[in-house]
């Protein structure tokens, strides 16, 4: 009986101990959860969501401070993900948030008068420009954020929607009740 | 040396047999087409980047000048067809499952077909670099003709003697195509030739070129001028006709026992794989110097008047090549790019031939009948019997359907090579191959998406640290200053006083200088 008991506070005191060095010994820096949650934001770095940045979003959802239906540019999709991630049912989209098609923005350039307001508006240094010099934007580096628009004194930055095209084209959801390859024989 | 006997080596899993209809389009030779009024060429022809317009609207070029030039490694540039005037550059149909526009350089020709210079021929292939030749393939513009349009040079590429069989893939095995066998009947010398300029760039020991046994000219052709050029180590092999022989996996497996693996390419097991029709145009580009700027397409079906093959220049608008091959007949209803298996349909035939199109199918309603509406799936298995590529259709479709792309990726969907076997088998008549193209375009657009996404991320935390730094900076000068002030109030407070005391005398002293100027000014002026 005593030996059992010895050696079971023996046992306990070394799975203890082992298991307070693995947690020194292999410390993870920053907040796990919050690192995944961002991952699955779009990085968009709209504020839409009421926050400034989708990592303080992604902080405020692993806090527990905010609900996952807050991002218009992720949309559905991503309040299915970060259900999925957390383990809980998805929500409807937060109401009076839209979602929105994707798009880019483009300076007019014959009308910037070279503020460099936008410059400091874009969260990912899109806008390439000086003092009294036209800007313009890497469409490439552009996530459609539409930060830069208030700021702009004369109102020369337009959003441009990405259109469809063979690159980014995908195959419709099937639809086996008609044919959707089908030709009519008078377009012939 | 050659041999004609039946040499299958392997079997591949499934397959199905269909009626071949390639007796209707090769009856005749293949014949030339007179040049349209206009050609339309779109700047992406091939997998990779779009090719890069080196011309301008207006501009006079002359034929097989080059008009586009390859952007990137995985890349081809784009050749004139014939001589004529760029008329535009801009958005225009072009071949693609999606219907959509891109972008087209257009021109209008003007019928005197005018040569441009051309690279000079390399005759003595054997004695040149195998970089020379490489790049000639690459600047001809020459992509994989069956279909694929991979840029060919990249498969050329050195890779250390480690490729010892090259392929030809002359299976031709959807119904109706009958290009290849055509090219074989009547061009299997220039064919040869070019299998020597392969063999000798990629040093490989031996050579199957595997067809299939409905095409029995094809393969005498083949025999005899592999036979005439006497090329060694090379075999005519025919396998069996059987759907999908030719492809690349497939034929592979058939002619050499070996599997490609999984995600690999027939590289990674010392397998080049190359389309005749490919093969010939690797031969125009080293032996005379031609960039690819026409190819043979399959005009067939029983919506079109006179099946046959043509050479078409590389821009022809499919309307065209369907009224040089006698126009449509009243049982057209609809124009399919591609054999009735993996091809598409497409809105209009105001669509151009591309480097990649093989066959254009006036289908009527006997030839493609309209899809019977889909039932559900009652799990007879028959799908996963006839996949080629050994997965389990029906597990790829319940995951697609249900967009669980994740899972559908675990039954290996990017294995799928899109032959249609499991949709044409199925009782149910599910489309199961349009779920699994809807799942991979899924897929890749939401990798696309996460590239994008991981790239903002760093932009954006790079911007937050530089903004941070920045503030940090100005704190710190801030300090400085302070501590500077600080150090100057060492005194204490009555010397601090003093200081302001004697800043007020200078300044009234200052002022009251002024009034006394002022006040003079104003009495000299009275
Ligand atoms: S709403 Fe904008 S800032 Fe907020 S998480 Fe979504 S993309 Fe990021
Ligand atoms: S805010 Fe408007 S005016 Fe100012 S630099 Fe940007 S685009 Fe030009
Ligand atoms: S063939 Fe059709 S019905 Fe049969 S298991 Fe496959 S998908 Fe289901
Ligand atoms: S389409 Fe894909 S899943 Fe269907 S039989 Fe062919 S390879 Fe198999």
């Amino acid at each position: 009986m005593i030996i059992a008991i010895v050696t079971i506070a023996a046992l306990a005191t070394l799975f203890g101990l082992l298991l307070g060095y693995a947690a020194m010994r292999f410390h993870v820096e920053g907040d796990p959860i919050a690192d995944q949650i961002d991952k699955l934001l779009p990085q968009t770095q709209c504020g839409q969501c009421g926050h400034p940045g989708c990592r303080p979003y992604a902080n405020a959802i692993a806090n527990g401070e905010d609900d996952i239906n807050r991002c218009a540019p992720g949309g559905e999709a991503t309040i299915i993900a970060l259900a999925d991630l957390l383990g809980r049912d998805p929500v409807p989209m937060d109401e009076g948030i839209d979602e929105k098609a994707p798009s880019v923005a483009l300076i007019i350039e014959k009308e910037c008068i070279g503020c460099t307001l936008c410059i400091q508006a874009c969260p990912v240094d899109a806008i390439l420009g000086a003092a009294k010099q036209m800007h313009t934007v890497i469409e490439r580096e552009c996530t459609g954020c539409e930060l830069c628009l208030p700021p702009c004194p004369v109102e020369c930055i337009v959003m441009i929607p990405i259109e469809e095209g063979i690159g980014n084209w995908i195959w419709p959801y099937p639809d086996n009740d008609h044919r959707d390859l089908s030709l009519s024989r008078e377009a012939l | 040396m050659s041999a004609t006997a039946p040499l299958t080596l392997g079997h591949f899993h499934g397959g199905i047999h269909m009626p071949d209809h390639k007796a209707e389009s090769t009856t005749q030779p293949v014949a030339a087409v007179k040049i349209p009024p206009q050609l339309i060429l779109p700047l992406q022809q091939h997998i990779g980047a779009p090719a890069k317009a080196v011309v301008s609207a207006g501009e006079h070029v002359l034929k097989g000048q080059l008009i586009a030039a390859a952007s990137g490694r995985v890349s081809a540039p784009i050749h004139a067809p014939t001589s004529g005037v760029i008329s535009a550059i801009e958005d225009h149909l072009v071949p693609h499952s999606s219907g959509l526009s891109a972008r087209c350089i257009i021109i209008d020709t003007d019928g005197r077909d005018e040569w441009a210079e051309l690279p000079p021929p390399i005759d003595d292939f054997t004695s040149a670099d195998n970089a020379v030749l490489i790049e000639r393939i690459r600047e001809s513009g020459i992509v994989g003709l069956g279909g694929a349009t991979f840029p060919s040079s990249i498969k050329m590429e050195a890779r250390n003697n480690s490729i010892d069989t090259l392929i030809i893939n002359a299976a031709e095995c959807e119904p109706y195509i009958t290009c290849d066998d055509m090219l074989m009947r009547e061009q299997a010398d220039q064919i040869v030739s070019g299998i020597r300029i392969i063999q000798h760039i990629l040093g490989a020991k031996r050579c199957l070129i595997g067809i299939e046994d409905n095409k029995p000219e094809a393969i005498k052709s083949m025999s005899a001028a592999v036979a005439a050029a006497s090329l060694q180590h090379t075999d005519v092999v025919t396998v069996p006709t059987l759907y999908p022989s030719g492809g690349e996996r497939q034929l592979t497996l058939l002619l050499t026992g070996k599997e490609v693996p999984s995600h690999g390419i027939p590289a990674n097991i010392g397998i080049v794989c190359q389309n005749v029709g490919t093969v010939y145009a690797i031969a125009d580009a080293v032996l005379k110097g031609r960039p690819l700027i026409s190819r043979i397409v399959t005009i067939t079906g029983e919506g079109v008047a006179q099946p046959q093959n043509v050479y078409s220049l590389i821009g022809t608008s499919a309307g065209e090549l369907v009224s040089q091959a006698g126009g449509y007949t009243g049982k057209a209803n609809q124009l399919i790019c591609g054999g009735p298996m993996m091809g598409y349909s497409m809105p209009t035939d105001e669509v151009p031939v591309t480097k990649g199109v093989n066959c254009l199918l006036v289908a009527s309603e006997q030839d493609c009948p309209p899809p019977e509406p889909a039932t559900a799936c009652i799990r007879c298995g028959k799908c996963a019997e006839a996949c080629p590529a050994q997965l389990l259709p029906q597990q790829l479709y319940w995951h697609s359907r249900s967009r669980n792309f994740d899972k559908a990726q675990d039954y290996h969907l990017f294995d799928c090579i899109e032959c249609g076997c499991c949709s044409h088998v199925c009782p149910s008549h599910i489309q199961l191959v349009h779920y699994y193209r809807f799942a991979k375009t899924q897929i890749w657009s939401k990798e696309k998406e996460k590239i994008k996404a991981d790239h903002a991320r760093q932009r954006h935390e790079a911007r937050v640290a530089r903004l941070e730094r920045i503030a940090a900076e100005r704190k710190a000068r801030m300090r400085k200053k302070k501590a500077v002030l600080k150090s100057k109030k060492g005194g204490g407070d009555s010397a601090k006083k003093a200081v302001i005391a004697a800043a007020v005398k200078r300044a009234a002293a200052k002022k009251s200088a002024a009034m006394a100027a002022t006040d003079s000014n104003q009495s000299a002026t009275e």
